[in-house]
């Protein structure tokens, strides 16, 4: 009875599979190539702080955005059947408000941040309902629908703050970009562990997760079941939309500027790669967000993995094409037929060897 | 059902089909706002030479749309034929100044006559091209992957080669440059200008090639069995493949079509602007997404034309000439208002498919009652 | 090879991970002939046409075409149609974004353009011959769905074939249409083509075919011709038993019931896909809509579903006038609605048997209120049992399952939620013999429980042996209703074809 769960619990988890691998493979490669790439070590920030550094550290903080917007994305990926290209854009959009009501207000306090976080969260969740809508109500493709806001948000982003590049300093706003006094770890992180366990409560205690499934699978029997397909659809939407004000409000607080033109700059791609390699159909239906992130984080591994080959940066894609399409045909399911099918030839030829030697 | 009623349903005119209705839509919003530039802003928008700049810039898209089109048609996308465009106008510009650089190998170029070199480079644009087609279509057609996942890498890959090509822009020689920006004088249908010298207006030959693109994509998809296939295999694959449809065939053939496509685009690129550089084209296969889908192509697949893909182009430059001419000078106003014509062609696209088969719905109800009637 | 065969197949074997679908099957078809091609759900027919048309290569067996030397081996639909097999399948297999000429010739032919003027005068002309209302140049998708099937059956028909497949053909056709189209099956066997005849319907079987091959269980259980074997034993053999249980099921006891207590009662209730109707259901009666395909029945209980927007009327549940405009609304006033269409509007194909199971429920509690783990594989258990449904587990996805299995889990759905009321529109449709009578069963175990219910069929006689009472429609109206002594097969018919006023 163990033995059926423990099989059945890798069948019900085998899309996990391709982004384990990877990452498995990547760190494998990466110790034979530099036995210390992953120690983690503790140095003093100019601040006076201890906190945490080493590879393992930039590649867990580098991927937080991607793993926020990823998170986003596999809802939508699933309840809509496509992606969203504009969550880059988006993300720009929400920084630029962050910094707009930032820089309107008196001084910077906790006060202010905090309502410049829920203001840039408003501005980004009504955006996603305008992508949401053209979806839902009006059943355009979702990629065609976010390729509005692909062409102009940035250029809306630039608009918000009147064709500047402002800058804004604060002891808060770093504390949000890299290190909270006295505490070792990237904000960053910890953010995406406050995101991932607020999706974890949000599966938990409510049915959207069946619901998000329901409609991306047969949307007409979802709504012969009594789930409102529309709403489902829009809700996706407005919470990838959040997702984008915080790895907006993230990317901002980082560098301390909003600049429109280069903030997660062609990270709609990455975080529709990290859904597909997390195992999760383009389709839309099934998911599990869990593939996303891991995902994700491959991909992040990837290019911290090539910058510490000297890899010069502009080349990177290049080289991560090439093992993003490698992952990718490993997963694809013909690959998976003719590997299984080969492999059985050998085992029953084998087989008929061993017969025929007895 | 007995014979009268089947003449009388014979003899019913036949309705407009779906690609029908977009592109008469495309061309008529494009003339209509054309004109209106013309009566308003008047001075640039009346001289034929407005139209041929807008020509000679996007002769390159119109190529690439043209690829794109007809991915589309078969259900598919193609979001590497941007970064493909780059990647050989960049290697173009590399064989004309003599020296190609790939990792540690050199080709030798400079001791070639010009016009050769001017050859390989074509060559070299149709064999990049035809590469990235035939690598992708494998992927998609064979392996069945998801067309957006593979392209998108292809996209990154095409970029990242560009800066492996070179990291510095480069600009082809100026005598080479002279060669290739000939421009074809059309005087009459030039304008005087204040001093009373009669201005011929020039077009490229990119233009040109694009053109004859566009008329040999327009018979390939109306009149070949390949471009039937390709909107068969779009319409539905399953029904194709049932039909006797080679559907990893055609699959693949849109794929390659469309990476040559991009291929010559490079070149044309490279003929309009003598210049490689990592931010060459950028965002242009969004453009092309969006001309396409201004001209009435859907992204669901079987529906679509590259007439209208090619007024999808105009329209979309046309747009943003207005723009600059309009007096909005900040540079947000450009793609803002790109953003929100294109969000009222994807509507209005919308709300015509769904109400034309809301009507169509209507009418067969009809029909039944009259049957049993 | 005998002079009469047009094609053998002989010792067909083909299996899929874990099923046995075709064991050491024999087939022979007679140039000339009708052949009907008869069997359960998951007895093995898709099975065996999929390997005779290529989309399934067969693990071993031989399959002999006439007029070629030797077995041939058939690779893909492409080349089924080379050899001169030609299939019709119950989906359209057509493209709608094409036009009807393009759909009758495109993938025939090895030339590089397209000759449109020469395509659609020959359309044209094979669509006169034939018969059918459609136009060369229209396109397919504007064609109702019987035309677009005939235009199949005109294109299988066109290209030069010895054998024509036709997999329930007329599933989505009237009787008109299926009349049409037996007469152009007799036109295609004067001219000495063979036709394998797949369908569910009995009656038709004894109408248009000359043999019947029977498979059960992946196995062959003989080749009979039509006249050894009448329709009763036919059955047997299909089920492998006597139809006892069947015969011996007794009707619910309609004329007891009180008709005062309505569980249900609407008054001019109209949808965007239906005309005003009156129409209650009393507290365990079992009542039936009636009529031919299109004739209104399935859009009128979609009305009372809300499936499709509902346009105006007054509906009263338990003598309380309510709104329902949308699916919701029904289901939190205690109704369930098993669509026809299973594949379409039932089942929700990749998620497991247990997710499926509790969805409806999950759906009335809300979103907040998610069920636990252990509680939904609770309740799935409890329901795979009550109703026998056959999966490996409730983690099963229940595309995997068969269709009668399908239906059960469906079934299943909805008798979680304790419906007072339960639409059942075409539940047994497309499912074995074995299951329908299951089925019919529980539908009158369900009404002496005291659930109300609307029984939808296509088979008239499936409906007299459950229903109390018939709401006969024609025309998208009502047209009759019939109750007690009234409920004949002949007095229903009559009043279906006009004549019962």
């Amino acid at each position: 009875m163990k033995k059926t769960k423990t099989s059945q619990f890798f069948s019900n988890n085998s899309q996990l599979l391709i982004p384990l691998i990877a990452i498995l493979l990547l760190i494998v490669f990466n110790l034979i190539r530099d036995p210390e790439f992953f120690s983690v070590g503790i140095t003093t920030n100019n601040r006076g702080d201890a906190v945490l550094q080493g590879n393992l550290v930039s590649i867990l903080n580098g991927a937080s955005e991607l793993v926020i917007l990823s998170m986003g994305m596999t809802l939508v990926t699933a309840a809509s059947g496509g992606q969203d290209i504009s969550v880059g854009a988006l993300a720009a959009i929400a920084g630029s408000v962050f910094v707009k009501v930032l820089k309107g207000g008196p001084a910077i306090t906790g006060t202010s941040v905090f309502l410049a976080f829920l203001a840039c969260c408003v501005v980004a969740m009504i955006f996603g309902c305008f992508n949401g809508s053209l979806v839902a109500f009006f059943n355009i493709q979702p990629m065609i629908a976010t390729l509005i806001l692909f062409t102009c948000g940035r250029s809306i982003a630039y608009w918000i703050n009147g064709g500047a590049t402002p800058t804004i300093t604060s002891p808060i706003i770093s504390a949000i970009g890299s290190f909270i006094p006295g505490i070792p770890v990237p904000t960053p992180i910890l953010i995406v562990i406050v995101m991932g366990i607020l999706f974890a409560l949000l599966f938990r205690f409510t049915s959207l997760g069946l619901y998000i499934q329901s409609v991306g699978i047969n949307q007409g029997a979802a709504r012969l079941n009594g789930i409102n397909a529309v709403g489902i659809k829009l809700l996706s939407f407005i919470l990838l939309g959040a997702c984008c004000a915080v790895a907006g409000m993230i990317g901002v607080s980082r560098l301390g500027l909003i600049n429109h033109e280069t903030i997660l700059i062609n990270i709609e791609m990455d975080a529709i790669l990290a859904v597909a390699i997390g195992g999760n159909n383009l389709g839309g239906g099934k998911f599990k967000m869990l593939g996303s992130v891991l995902g994700a984080y491959a991909i992040q591994a990837l290019t911290i993995t090539l910058y510490a080959m000297k890899v010069p940066s502009t080349d990177v894609k290049a080289y991560k094409a090439v093992v993003i399409i490698i992952l990718v045909a490993l997963g694809s399911p013909v690959v998976k037929d003719t590997m299984s099918r080969f492999s059985k030839k050998i085992k029953s030829r084998s087989g008929t060897v061993g017969k025929e030697a007895a | 059902m007995n014979k009268q009623q089947r003449e009388g349903a014979l003899r019913r005119r036949e309705p407009i089909s779906d690609t029908q209705l977009l592109l008469t839509i495309t061309i008529c919003i494009f003339i209509g706002m054309y004109v209106m530039a013309m009566l308003i802003w008047g001075g640039g928008f009346k001289k034929p030479q407005m139209l041929f700049d807008i020509l000679n810039d996007n002769a390159y898209l119109v190529i690439i749309s043209c690829g794109l089109t007809i991915v589309m048609i078969t259900g598919s996308i193609d979001i590497s034929v941007g970064g493909v465009t780059a990647f050989v106008a960049m290697v173009g510009v590399m064989i004309l100044n003599g020296k190609l650089s790939l990792f540690n190998g050199i080709i030798e170029t400079l001791s070639l006559p010009e016009s050769w070199r001017i050859v390989f480079a074509m060559l070299m644009s149709l064999l990049i091209g035809l590469a990235f087609g035939a690598v992708q279509g494998f992927l998609i057609a064979h392996l069945e992957i998801q067309p957006f996942i593979i392209t998108l890498a292809g996209m990154f890959f095409a970029r990242g080669m560009i800066t492996i090509v070179s990291v510095d822009p480069q600009k082809a020689p100026q005598d080479l440059m002279d060669i290739l920006q000939t421009r074809i004088s059309i005087p009459w249908l030039g304008s005087v200008n204040k001093k009373g010298v009669l201005i011929p207006a020039r077009m490229e030959i990119g233009v040109v090639i694009a053109v004859v693109v566009v008329v040999i994509i327009f018979i390939l998809l109306y009149k070949r069995r390949l471009g039937r296939c390709f909107y068969a295999v779009g319409g539905n694959r399953q029904s194709a493949l049932m039909l006797g449809v080679n559907v990893r065939k055609t699959r693949f053939l849109a794929h390659l079509l469309c990476g040559i496509l991009s291929g010559i685009a490079g070149f044309v690129f490279m003929m309009h602007t003598g210049a490689g550089n990592a931010t060459n084209a950028t965002a242009a296969e969004m453009n092309a997404i969006a001309s396409s889908i201004i001209g009435g192509t859907l992204l669901t697949g079987g529906v679509g034309n590259v007439i209208g893909t090619f007024f999808g182009v105009l329209t979309l430059s046309t747009i943003k000439s207005i723009v600059t001419t309009s007096g909005l000078r900040d540079p947000w106003w450009q793609s803002i208002t790109t953003g929100a014509m294109l969000c009222f062609f994807i509507l209005l696209q919308s709300v015509v498919l769904m109400r034309k088969n809301r009507g169509k719905n209507k009418k067969r109800k009809e029909d039944g009652k009259k049957d049993e009637a | 090879m005998q002079e009469d065969t047009v094609l053998t197949m002989r010792g067909i074997c083909k299996s899929f991970p874990g099923v046995r679908a075709l064991a050491n099957v024999d087939f022979t078809l007679r140039r000339g002939t009708i052949h009907a091609l008869m069997g359960e759900n998951g007895a093995g027919k898709s099975t065996l046409i999929k390997v005779l048309t290529g989309v399934y290569p067969m693990d071993e067996g031989e399959i002999r075409i006439d007029g070629i030397d030797g077995t041939i081996n058939i690779r893909s639909p492409q080349e089924a149609q080379n050899y001169g097999i030609s299939t019709v399948y119950q989906e359209i297999t057509l493209c709608p974004n094409l036009t009807v000429a393009e759909n009758m010739f495109i993938g025939r032919t090895q030339k590089k353009s397209v000759d449109w003027k020469t395509m659609e005068k020959r359309a044209g002309e094979l669509l006169e011959n034939l018969g059918i209302p459609a136009r060369p140049k229209q396109q397919l998708g504007s064609c109702s769905l019987a035309v677009q099937q005939m235009v199949a059956i005109a294109r299988a028909v066109d290209t030069d074939c010895k054998v024509l497949i036709l997999d329930e053909p007329t599933s989505s056709l009237d009787d008109n249409e299926v009349s049409m189209l037996f007469g152009l099956m007799r036109e295609l066997k004067t001219r000495g083509v063979g036709i394998i005849f797949v369908t569910h319907f009995l009656e038709q079987v004894y109408e248009v075919s000359d043999y019947i091959t029977v498979l059960r269980n992946g196995e062959l259980v003989g080749e009979f011709t039509v006249k050894d074997l009448p329709q009763v034993q036919l059955v047997a053999t299909m089920i492998g038993r006597d139809l006892d249980s069947l015969s011996s099921m007794k009707k619910g006891k309609a004329s007891a019931l009180p008709t005062d207590s309505s569980v249900y009662e609407a008054e001019g209730l109209s949808s965007t896909e239906s005309r005003p109707f009156d129409f209650h259901i009393a507290k365990g009666e079992v009542n039936g809509f009636t009529g031919l395909l299109g004739s209104g029945r399935s859009e009128s209980v979609r009305a009372i579903f809300g499936a499709d927007p509902v346009t105006g009327g007054k509906v009263k549940m338990n003598g309380k006038n309510v709104k329902i405009s949308k699916p919701l609304d029904a289901m939190k006033h205690g109704i369930g609605y098993l669509p026809e269409d299973r594949k379409r509007d039932g089942i929700i194909a990749d998620l497991s048997v247990r997710e499926n199971i509790i969805l409806a429920l999950q759906v009335i509690k809300g979103m907040t209120h998610p069920f636990s783990r252990a509680k939904a594989e609770a309740i799935a258990d409890e329901y795979i049992r009550t109703l026998a449904i056959k999966t490996a587990s409730s983690d099963t996805p229940i595309k995997s399952l068969s269709g009668g299995n399908q239906q059960k889990v469906i079934l299943a759905r909805w008798l979680l939620t304790h419906p007072q009321y339960l639409i059942l529109d075409e539940p047994t449709r497309g499912i074995d013999v074995g299951t329908k009578t299951e089925i019919q069963k529980l539908v009158l175990q369900l009404a002496e429980e005291g659930m109300s219910i609307t029984f939808i069929s296509s088979e008239i006689e499936e409906m007299l042996r459950t229903c109390s009472r018939l709401i006969v429609m024609r025309d998208r109206n009502i047209v009759g209703e019939l109750k007690d002594e009234e409920l004949t097969q002949e007095r229903v018919m009559h009043t279906i074809a006009g004549g019962g006023e």
